[in-house]
């Protein structure tokens, strides 16, 4: 009853209401994702011998890097909030830096996997890949698909985040208003969740 | 208003540096958005009202008429894209929602008014990107509304870029869904729990749900047809392993929920109206909102009702026929209550009122036509028919369409501070429900005599009833003549209105017309329900 009789401050004040819409709106990106994991539980479940042999094509190593490089990002980014929550700036600048050098170490490992599986000519529609059997083509279709719109929210979250950094440098985002960066955090994390379920759907379980 | 009482300035005159036209596309002020959408969306609607009237007199006659067949595909496709993504998802909640929904829960703005701001340019860029659609690339896309693959992954048409538009179009929708739940949930007046909050808001909160969490699964839809068109991914191709059933099914987990982002609102505004005119309270004000919170829960459940005959198992198809029935009686309850609402009332039979009764009659006859859809045997005969297209016309403008124009007569002093005239709005609702009618109904009937949708042409015998559905449409294009003129009319020259002119009991009537700046002086403290007369 307290929270309703409350009188409320101005909007742009409210530190709860802010995360609320942030946090329905990752509810949004998981279910964009969800139509694509949808499209992954039917394929998977039609053709599962096609996925078992395609998956063993990928490079578990070079997944297992992505992976680590991702936590380790969530981690910078969370150590990097809780600097700017107690008023400790440079050490926050720091932190963020390295988060979105951990996204671009993604991206790079990420171009490298992809230029090698291209080069093999494997790509969607390409002569090789339709010479394999349905199941294959539909699972190189869903990793390139996959993979990339997740690539695609990584450079989303690497440019919320630079623009973060100048917030947090120019201290528009300080220790007592730092809800933006918490918001572009929850954000990141999110794009790392999305990976940790990527990477066994592709990697792993083959 | 008494003497000497000096009205706070209003919205309408400008506050902030900018002046002009910039004054309003960079205004966050939820009533100036409000507008904006209420202006552009009723634009795009008048276009899409003229191509639906020159194919109702392509339609006039069997073979061709005026135009090709080519054409017709494409001004079908172009009319339901315009209809359903530019003027009845944005709809009620981006035009009323926007301005009065923060007003009837005492906040001074949304919670996100810059993202409020950004939704409405979305929106206009969505609306630009689909009539750029219209004349580039291979020209207007020719698949229907509803992009079935594969004709819709094979045209040569410009369907990337439609898809595109309506993408963005999404976005806009999931903003602002986004916003009015933080909205609802942080904003409202201290004393309004959430049970003395209006039932529009409601309507608003239910619908908001839905469009995040139905909205999302349209994107990834659209994206993946425009990645089909572009690399030939090969999920929807079976010559690849891809099922295009699969597109139905995603098209429509999104769609079918989308009637409820469309309907909902609707059912808000009249539950507004309904207490108003009825000089009494609501009946059922719980069951009203439980059964919008229901309908957001379950209406996600039901999609295979559009694919009965797309080669399903009888397993699931008599689940998802049983559910569609299941989700039908929320919206049985709420006529039930509107109805009851008025028994012993001392019922003002004005223009919105009139509105309202139309609803009710209209909206009844699109639902139980919908149930008609719903059950298997009936469904297989009258699949692809014109017996849909009178059904979901009858649901889309009989009840959408109708309580959109409600709300705008029921609003339209408090929004721009004048009055219409009201002999004249009785005319065009009169008009209105006549030709609705005449339009529609020989549709049914049509449909289901076997004349299928979609086509420019038909078989002889079904040219008189086609003849009296073109001449419905003209009555219906003369009544919203006569609808918008008189409004636009009194927005000049219509006396001025009070704040009050309705005699209604929600916050939104507290205030002057228009209202002011930041909607109110002094903060409004709720003690009591919100249709509760003193
Ligand atoms: C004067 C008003 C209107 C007229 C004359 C009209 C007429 C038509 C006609 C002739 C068709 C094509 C039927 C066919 O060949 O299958 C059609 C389709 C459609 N209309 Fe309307 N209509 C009007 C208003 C509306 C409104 C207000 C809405 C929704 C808010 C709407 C939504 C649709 C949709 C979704 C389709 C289906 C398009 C498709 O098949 O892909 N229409 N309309
Ligand atoms: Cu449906």
């Amino acid at each position: 009853m307290s929270a309703e009789t409350e009188i409320k401050a101005a909007p742009h004040g409210d530190y709860v209401g802010a995360k609320v819409g942030m946090w329905l709106f990752l509810v949004t990106e998981v279910l964009l994702f969800g139509g694509m994991f949808l499209l992954y539980s039917v394929f998977r479940s039609k053709y599962p011998q096609d996925f078992h042999e395609a998956a063993k094509e990928l490079s578990v190593a070079l997944g297992a890097a992505n992976t680590v490089i991702l936590l380790t990002s969530s981690l910078t980014m969370a150590l990097s909030i809780g600097y700017l929550r107690s008023g400790k700036k440079k050490p926050s600048v720091l932190f963020q830096t390295a988060t979105i050098l951990l996204g671009f170490a993604f991206l790079v490992n990420k171009y490298f996997e992809w230029g090698a599986k291209i080069q093999h000519g494997l790509y969607p529609d390409s002569p090789e890949l339709l010479a394999l059997p349905k199941g294959e083509i539909l699972f190189y279709g869903l990793y390139y698909v996959m993979t990339g719109l997740h690539g695609l929210h990584v450079i989303v979250g690497m440019i919320i985040l630079s623009v973060l950094l100048v917030f947090t440098s120019k201290d528009i985002v300080n220790g007592h208003s730092f809800i933006k960066l918490e918001n572009g955090g929850l954000y990141w994390h999110l794009v790392d969740l999305i990976w940790i379920y990527l990477f066994p759907l592709f990697y792993l379980i083959t | 208003m008494s003497a000497g009482y000096q009205a706070p300035k209003s919205f309408l005159d400008n506050h902030g540096k900018s002046s002009g036209a910039a004054a309003w596309i960079l205004s966050t002020d939820h009533k100036r958005i409000g507008i904006l959408y209420l202006c552009s969306m009723l634009t795009f609607f008048s276009v899409a009202v003229v191509i639906g009237l020159l194919m109702r007199i392509e339609l006039i006659a069997a073979g061709k008429t005026i135009m090709e067949a080519k054409t017709y595909n494409a001004f079908f496709t172009v009319h339901g894209m315009i209809m359903i993504f530019l003027f009845i998802i944005p709809g009620i909640p981006a035009a009323f929602g926007n301005f009065i929904m923060p007003i009837q829960i005492g906040a001074k703005d949304v919670a996100f008014p810059r993202l409020n701001l950004l939704s409405w340019w979305l929106y206009i860029s969505g609306g630009l990107i689909a009539v750029l659609s219209l004349f580039t690339g291979g020209g207007a896309p020719d698949t229907g509304w509803t992009f079935y693959a594969p004709y819709s992954i094979r045209t040569g048409t410009n369907v990337s870029l439609a898809v595109f538009a309506a993408f963005v179009l999404g976005f806009s929708s999931i903003l602002t869904g986004l916003n009015f739940v933080t909205t609802i949930h942080r904003m409202r007046a201290p004393g309004m729990t959430w049970f003395r909050m209006p039932l529009f808001p409601w309507s608003l909160y239910a619908t908001g749900w839905v469009q995040i969490v139905a909205t999302p699964v349209l994107a990834i839809t659209l994206l993946l047809l425009i990645f089909e068109r572009s690399f030939g991914v090969g999920f929807f191709d079976p010559a690849k392993g891809g099922d295009p059933i699969l597109f139905e099914h995603l098209f429509w987990i999104y769609s079918h929920p989308a009637v409820y982002i469309m309907i909902l609102p609707a059912m808000g505004v009249i539950s507004e109206i309904v207490p108003v005119f009825a000089r009494k309270g609501i009946f059922g004000y719980k069951a009203i909102v439980l059964s919008s919170l229901s309908i957001a829960g379950v209406g996600y459940l039901v999609w295979g009702h559009h694919m009965f005959t797309s080669g399903m198992s009888d397993t699931s198809r008599w689940i998802f026929s049983l559910l569609t029935f299941i989700v039908a009686v929320p919206s049985g309850v709420k006529v039930f209550n509107w109805v009851s609402s008025l028994y012993k009332g001392s019922i003002d039979v004005r223009p919105p009122f009139l509105y309202v009764m139309a609803f009710i009659f209209l909206f009844s006859i699109g639902g139980l036509t919908g149930l008609i859809n719903g059950a298997l045997s009936t469904n297989i005969h009258i699949h692809g028919t014109y017996f849909i297209v009178g059904h979901f016309h009858y649901v889309m403008f009989g009840g959408t369409g109708i309580a959109f124009f409600g709300a705008l007569h029921f609003w339209f002093p408090k929004m721009f501070g004048r009055m219409y005239s009201e002999k004249i709005a009785r005319v065009a609702v009169a008009l209105l429900f006549i030709g609705l009618n005449t339009l529609y109904f020989p549709m049914l009937v049509l449909g289901w005599q076997g004349m299928p949708r979609r086509y420019y042409d038909y078989l002889p015998q079904f040219q008189p009833l086609n003849v009296i559905s073109t001449i419905g449409s003209w009555i219906v294009a003369a009544a919203l003549i006569i609808m918008f003129t008189n409004l636009i009319r009194s927005l000049f020259k219509g006396e001025k209105a009070a704040g009050n002119p309705w005699d209604g009991t929600t916050l939104e009537w507290t205030v002057s017309s228009p209202p002011p700046h930041e909607n109110f002086e002094e903060g409004p403290v709720i003690t009591h329900g919100p249709y509760q007369r003193t």
